[in-house]
């Protein structure tokens, strides 16, 4: 499966020698800037699109720090496939115990629906369905916030603030 | 003597097949904020012990805890159904206390109503992992049903192998659409009611019994 995860590949920062300029504009994931700004220099909008490859091998906290470490930073984070209902349960909780009233407010998150809504349970998982693997949008409450939501198509109002 | 005990075994095992039905069942109450679980809780507590659960408001998150109503004895068709109930905080992803000076909550009750309503998500998502054995998710049959809380939600219910009845709520207002609220979650039964009129209570008690019983 091909990788979509952007700004990770540590090779891709040698562009940088061509483009002095870019380093500020695109720091990796794993690496918020350290003058505390919300990784970006110009109130731009920072998107992480994690692929599934790079979850894979990573236990539950993992998945969820690097989610709301980017969420934190003010960033859009985009998973290639979706968390594991038990990941989203603890997702929820360490969100909660997160929350500061003056500052981080909690998330918004969307995942397509559709298919788990007459498919889940025991009796679809059974049937090999996987609730999971969806594409899932994830990004600070204060900044996202969905417009509509079909089956095939989720559409977002992303601000600055 | 190894006879003896696989005897005292196979009636160990007899007996408590047969008293298994018996047993209390704790059965959550989850949903969104101001979907009307606490009322639902306080109907159902009133209906058969006379006692109430907690307050019921129009504010979101009144409900910071989860609070408990025991041995609450369900009688229908000549059965009797025990059923612990708890009534949880409604769940969320957010929580910004700015929300609650539009309710004309001073800005200290609000931050302090905030601090205690991320607490009580926090706590429901633990019940629902760890301490209930069935789940009535309650929706406001007047709001849009496919959201991803909603959605989440079930789907952590499911992946538990609970058994989950979906109850459309507030069927007295005018905007209510129980249709929709069914067509989104197709796989479990829909059961109408309105916990603030009582209305369809009877049809609520018998799901109750069938499902948890």
């Amino acid at each position: 499966m091909p990788e979509i995860t952007a700004n990770d590949d540590p090779d891709d920062r040698a562009l940088d020698d061509a483009d002095p300029g870019r380093e500020d504009r695109d720091p990796a994931p794993d690496d918020p800037p350290e003058d505390g700004s919300d990784g970006t220099d110009d109130g731009g909008i920072q998107l992480d699109m994690i692929s599934a490859e790079r979850m894979e091998g990573m236990r539950t906290m993992e998945k969820i720090r690097l989610i709301l470490d980017g969420v934190h930073d003010g960033n859009i984070v985009i998973l290639e496939e979706g968390l594991e209902p038990d990941e989203e349960s603890k997702l929820i909780e360490v969100t909660m115990s997160e929350i500061n009233p003056d500052g981080f407010t909690g998330i918004e998150i969307e995942t397509y629906p559709g298919e788990q809504s007459g498919g889940g349970g025991l009796l679809g998982r059974l049937m090999g369905g996987n609730d999971a693997n969806k594409l899932t949008v994830i990004g600070p409450a204060n900044r996202i916030e969905t417009l509509h939501k079909d089956e095939t198509l989720i559409s977002t109002l992303v601000t600055r603030t | 003597m190894g006879l003896l005990t696989t005897l005292k075994s196979s009636v160990s095992r007899a007996t408590s097949s047969l008293f298994a039905g018996e047993e209390t069942k704790r059965i959550g109450i989850y949903g969104p904020p101001n979907a009307g679980k606490t009322t639902l809780a306080n109907r159902i507590a009133r209906d058969w012990t006379g006692d109430a659960v907690g307050p019921e408001s129009h504010v979101p998150h009144e409900t910071r805890r989860a609070r408990r109503k025991e041995n609450v004895e369900i009688k229908r068709n000549g059965k009797s159904v025990t059923i612990d109930v708890v009534d949880t905080p409604g769940v969320t992803t957010k929580v910004d206390y700015t929300e609650f000076l539009e309710h004309d909550i001073e800005k200290e009750d609000a931050v302090r109503r905030s601090r205690e309503a991320t607490e009580g998500v926090a706590e429901a998502m633990h019940w629902l992992r760890e301490d209930v054995d069935g789940v009535i998710y309650v929706l406001d049959a007047a709001e849009d049903p496919f959201t991803q809380v909603n959605t989440m939600l079930v789907g952590i219910v499911e992946s538990q192998d609970l058994p989950v009845l979906i109850f459309a709520n507030k069927i007295d207002l005018e905007e209510a659409n129980v249709q929709r609220v069914a067509n989104a979650f197709p796989q479990h039964e829909t059961v109408p009611l309105s916990a603030l009129e009582g209305e369809n209570m009877d049809e609520v008690y018998d799901k109750i019994a069938e499902y948890f019983g």
